[in-house]
C-alpha cells in the first residue's frame, strides 16, 4: 500500500490501454470522438444493468446472504449481455454516420474504415470498462492500509491490475470481432464473441470464491442457460 | 466572504453556445493586426490574441458556397474542432478536480454563504432543505436575468466605458484575490513555508501577465491557459460556497434559463446578438476561450469586412456567434463561436464561452467533491463531454443559435445521481468479490 504499488498497477492496468490511445488514436480527432462515444454507450449499458440490479436488489430479502449473491451473479451476466446489446447499438450508429459522411463526402473513400472504428470502438469499451473497475482500487492503494489482514488474498490489487488489463484488451479484441460479425452478416461470430464475455466473466468468479462448489455450480448452470440463450437468439 | 457581482455575473453570462452570424469588427483588427506579427510563432501561422477573439467577423455569405461542399468540410473540420475543445474542458475539469481532492479547504462548509443563496439549508429537514435549495435557486438565477438586463440595456445605449470598466474590475479580482486564496490554501495542505515578499512577487506577476494577456495582446498558448485558470478558480469558488443541494437546482435552474435565454425571441441573450448584428460590430471581448489559429495568408488587411474572415463555413457545426458582452460581467452568456475562413485557407478555430467552463467544472467537481468515488467523476465527465460533442452536431445541423449548457449538464445530472446511487452499489459489490464485467 504505497505509493509504488498505486503506480505498479496503474501501469499494469492501463499500461496497454494508455500506449494503444498515444500512438493509434491521439493524432486523430475522429478517433478520440469515436473512442469516448464508445465509452459513453458502455457507460450506457452499465446504468441500465445496474438499474436492473439495484431493482432486483430492493425487491429482494437483504438479509439472505445467498440471494444477494445470486442477484449478484445475474446482475453480472445481464450486464455482460447489455454491454453486447450495446455494442451492436454502437455499431449501428457508426455505420449509420458513415453512410452519411460517404454520402456527402466528394471523395470516394470515407475518412475511417469499419475496422479502425471497430478498433476504436473495442479499445473505448475497454477502456471505460477496465476505469470503472479499477479506478476506485488504486486510489485506496495510495492510502494506508494492510492487503489481506482479514485473511484475504494479499494479491487483491495485482491480481485486479491484470484482470482490468486482460478485459481491456479483450474488449478491443470482441470489438474488431463483432464488428467483423455484423459487416459480414456472420452471426456466429457474433455468437462466439457474446459466449466468450459470458464465459469470461463467469470464470473470474471461480477460484475466489471459496465457499465454492454450489456458487460454481449456480454460476456455471447461469452461464450455460444464458450462452444457449444467446445462441438461440 | 461575499463575492462581488460582477464575479457572480461574469460567468454566468459567459455560457452559451450561440449559433448565427456575426457582424464584422473591423475596428478591432485594425488595433492588433499590426502588433500580430510579433507574435507569430510560425512563419505563416498567428496565433490570435485576445484581442482578436472576437468572432471572427464572419459574414452572412453563406448562400455562396454550394452546399454539399459546404457540408463536406463542415464535418471535415468539425472532428478538429471539437477536439479543440475537448482539450481546454478536459484541462480545466482536471484543475478543479485536482484541487478538490487534494486541497481540502474547498469542501469544507464554512457558515458563510454568497449573498445570492441567503438561505441557509437545515441537514435535519428534508423537505425544508429542499424548499431552501429552490428559493436560493429563484434568488440566484433573478439575480442573473437582472444582470443580464441591465448588459443588454448598457449595450443598447452605448455605455461600453461602464461594461469595460466592469470587466477589467473583474478580472482583477479574479487573477489576484482569488489566486491568492488558491495559493494560500496549497500552500497550507501541503506544508510548504511562505514569505510574503515572494508571495507578492508571485501574485503580482501573475495577475499583470493575465491581465495583459486576457485584455490586451499575449502568446495564444498563454491566454488559453490563463482562461482554463480563471475558470477553474471561479468553478472552485462555486463549489465552496453553494450549498450542497442548490448547487445542483442551480446547476439544473441555469441550463433551463440558457435555453429560454437563447432561443426565445424575447431572450436577453437573442436580443444582444441581434442588436450587435444590426450595428455590425462585434460584441465585447469577454473572456472567451479561442482556440483560434490565423493562417493569414497573402491577406493584406483582415480589418476589411468585405474579405476578412469572409464565408461562413459550416465547419463542424460550432457556430456561435460572439455574445459575450462583458466578460466577467453580465449574466448570460459565453457564447461559444466558430467560424472559418475559406478564402484564404484560414482556421479560425473555435470559440467556447468561459461560463461553459465554469458550470462543467463546478459539475464534475461536486462530484469529486461529494462521496469520494471516482467512479462517478469519471461518468460525469464523459457524459459532459458527450453533451459537448452532441451540441456541436445539433449546431450543425439546425444552422442557428444554440445554447451549450442544456445537453451536457442534463447528461451529467443523469449521470451523477444515477451513478451515484445506482452503479455505486453494484460496482462495489462486484469489487469486493472480484467479478469483472
Amino acid at each position: 500500500m504505497t505509493v509504488a504499488v498505486f503506480f505498479g498497477c496503474a501501469f499494469i492496468a492501463f499500461g496497454p490501454a494508455f500506449s494503444l490511445f498515444v500512438f493509434t488514436i491521439a493524432r486523430d480527432p475522429l478517433r478520440v470522438i469515436i473512442l469516448i462515444a464508445g465509452a459513453f454507450f458502455w457507460l450506457l449499458s452499465l446504468l441500465l444493468s445496474s438499474l436492473v440490479w439495484f431493482i432486483s436488489i430492493k425487491a429482494s430479502n437483504s438479509q439472505d446472504l445467498r440471494l444477494q449473491r445470486d442477484l449478484l451473479i445475474f446482475g453480472v451476466f445481464f450486464s455482460v449481455l447489455l454491454q453486447e446489446v450495446f455494442r451492436f447499438a454502437y455499431y449501428r450508429l457508426l455505420r449509420k454516420a458513415t453512410e452519411g459522411l460517404a454520402a456527402i463526402s466528394d471523395e470516394d473513400t470515407s475518412a475511417i474504415s469499419v475496422r479502425q472504428m471497430a478498433y476504436v470502438a473495442g479499445l473505448g469499451f475497454g477502456i471505460m470498462s477496465g476505469a470503472f473497475s479499477m479506478i476506485n482500487v488504486l486510489s485506496d492503494s495510495l492510502g494506508p492500509g494492510t492487503v489481506g489482514i482479514f485473511g484475504d488474498s494479499q494479491y487483491y490489487f495485482i491480481t485486479a491490475a491484470l484482470m482490468t488489463l486482460a478485459l481491456t484488451l479483450l474488449h478491443t479484441f470482441w470489438g474488431v470481432l463483432f464488428f467483423e460479425g455484423c459487416e459480414k452478416s456472420r452471426w456466429w461470430v457474433i455468437a462466439a464473441v457474446v459466449s466468450l464475455h459470458l464465459l469470461v466473466a463467469g470464470l473470474v468468479m471461480f477460484p475466489l470464491d471459496a465457499a465454492g462448489e454450489l456458487h460454481i455450480t449456480r454460476a456455471s448452470h447461469y452461464c450455460f442457460t444464458f450462452i444457449h440463450t444467446a445462441r438461440v437468439i | 466572504m461575499n463575492t462581488s457581482d460582477s464575479e457572480e455575473d461574469s460567468y454566468n453570462e459567459r455560457s452559451a453556445l450561440v449559433q448565427c452570424e456575426s457582424p464584422t469588427i473591423p475596428s478591432y483588427n485594425q488595433d492588433h493586426d499590426v502588433s500580430l506579427p510579433q507574435q507569430t510563432d510560425t512563419k505563416r501561422r498567428r496565433p490570435v490574441s485576445s484581442g482578436l477573439d472576437e468572432p471572427g467577423p464572419v459574414e452572412r455569405e453563406r448562400a455562396s458556397t454550394p452546399d454539399g461542399e459546404e457540408e463536406e468540410l463542415t464535418l471535415k473540420y468539425g472532428a478538429k474542432h471539437v477536439i479543440m475543445l475537448f482539450i481546454p474542458v478536459t484541462l480545466c475539469m482536471v484543475v478543479v478536480v485536482a484541487t478538490i481532492k487534494s486541497v481540502s479547504f474547498y469542501t469544507e462548509k464554512s457558515s458563510q454563504r454568497l449573498i445570492y443563496t441567503p438561505f441557509e439549508e437545515d441537514p435535519n429537514s428534508v423537505g425544508q432543505r429542499l424548499l431552501n435549495s429552490f428559493l436560493n435557486t429563484i434568488v440566484m438565477i433573478s439575480v442573473i436575468v437582472f444582470m443580464t438586463i441591465i448588459l443588454v440595456v448598457l449595450y443598447k445605449y452605448r455605455c461600453y466605458k461602464v461594461i469595460h470598466g466592469w470587466l477589467i474590475l473583474s478580472s482583477l479580482m479574479l487573477l489576484f484575490w482569488f489566486s491568492f486564496m488558491y495559493l494560500g490554501e496549497v500552500f497550507k495542505t501541503y506544508n510548504v513555508a511562505m514569505d510574503y515578499p515572494t508571495l507578492v512577487m508571485i501574485i503580482w506577476n501573475f495577475g499583470v501577465v493575465g491581465m495583459i494577456c486576457i485584455h490586451w495582446k499575449g502568446p495564444l498558448r498563454l491566454q488559453q491557459a490563463y482562461l482554463i485558470v480563471i475558470s477553474a478558480l471561479m468553478a472552485l469558488i462555486f463549489i465552496k460556497y453553494l450549498p450542497e443541494w442548490s448547487a445542483w437546482v442551480i446547476l439544473g435552474a441555469i441550463s433551463i434559463y440558457d435555453l429560454i435565454a437563447v432561443l426565445c425571441p424575447k431572450g436577453p441573450l437573442r436580443m444582444l446578438v441581434e442588436t450587435a448584428q444590426e450595428r455590425n460590430e462585434p460584441i465585447f471581448p469577454a473572456l472567451i476561450y479561442s482556440s483560434a489559429m490565423v493562417w493569414m495568408v497573402g491577406m493584406a488587411d483582415s480589418s476589411n469586412p468585405g474579405s476578412a474572415d469572409g464565408r461562413l463555413r459550416n465547419e463542424g457545426g460550432a457556430r456561435a456567434q460572439e455574445e459575450e458582452e462583458s466578460e466577467d460581467d453580465v449574466a448570460h452568456g459565453g457564447r461559444r463561436r466558430y467560424s472559418a475562413e475559406e478564402d484564404l485557407e484560414e482556421d479560425r478555430g473555435v470559440k467556447l464561452g468561459l461560463g461553459d467552463f465554469i458550470f462543467y467544472s463546478v459539475l464534475v467537481g461536486k462530484a469529486a467533491a461529494t462521496g469520494g468515488d471516482w467512479n462517478t467523476t469519471l461518468a460525469c465527465f464523459v457524459a459532459i463531454l458527450i453533451g459537448l460533442c452532441l451540441t456541436l452536431l445539433l449546431l450543425a445541423i439546425f444552422k442557428k443559435a444554440l445554447p451549450a449548457l442544456p445537453i451536457s449538464i442534463t447528461f451529467g445530472l443523469v449521470f451523477y445521481f444515477s451513478t451515484d446511487n445506482l452503479v455505486r452499489p453494484f460496482m462495489d459489490s462486484l469489487a469486493s468479490h472480484q467479478y469483472y464485467i
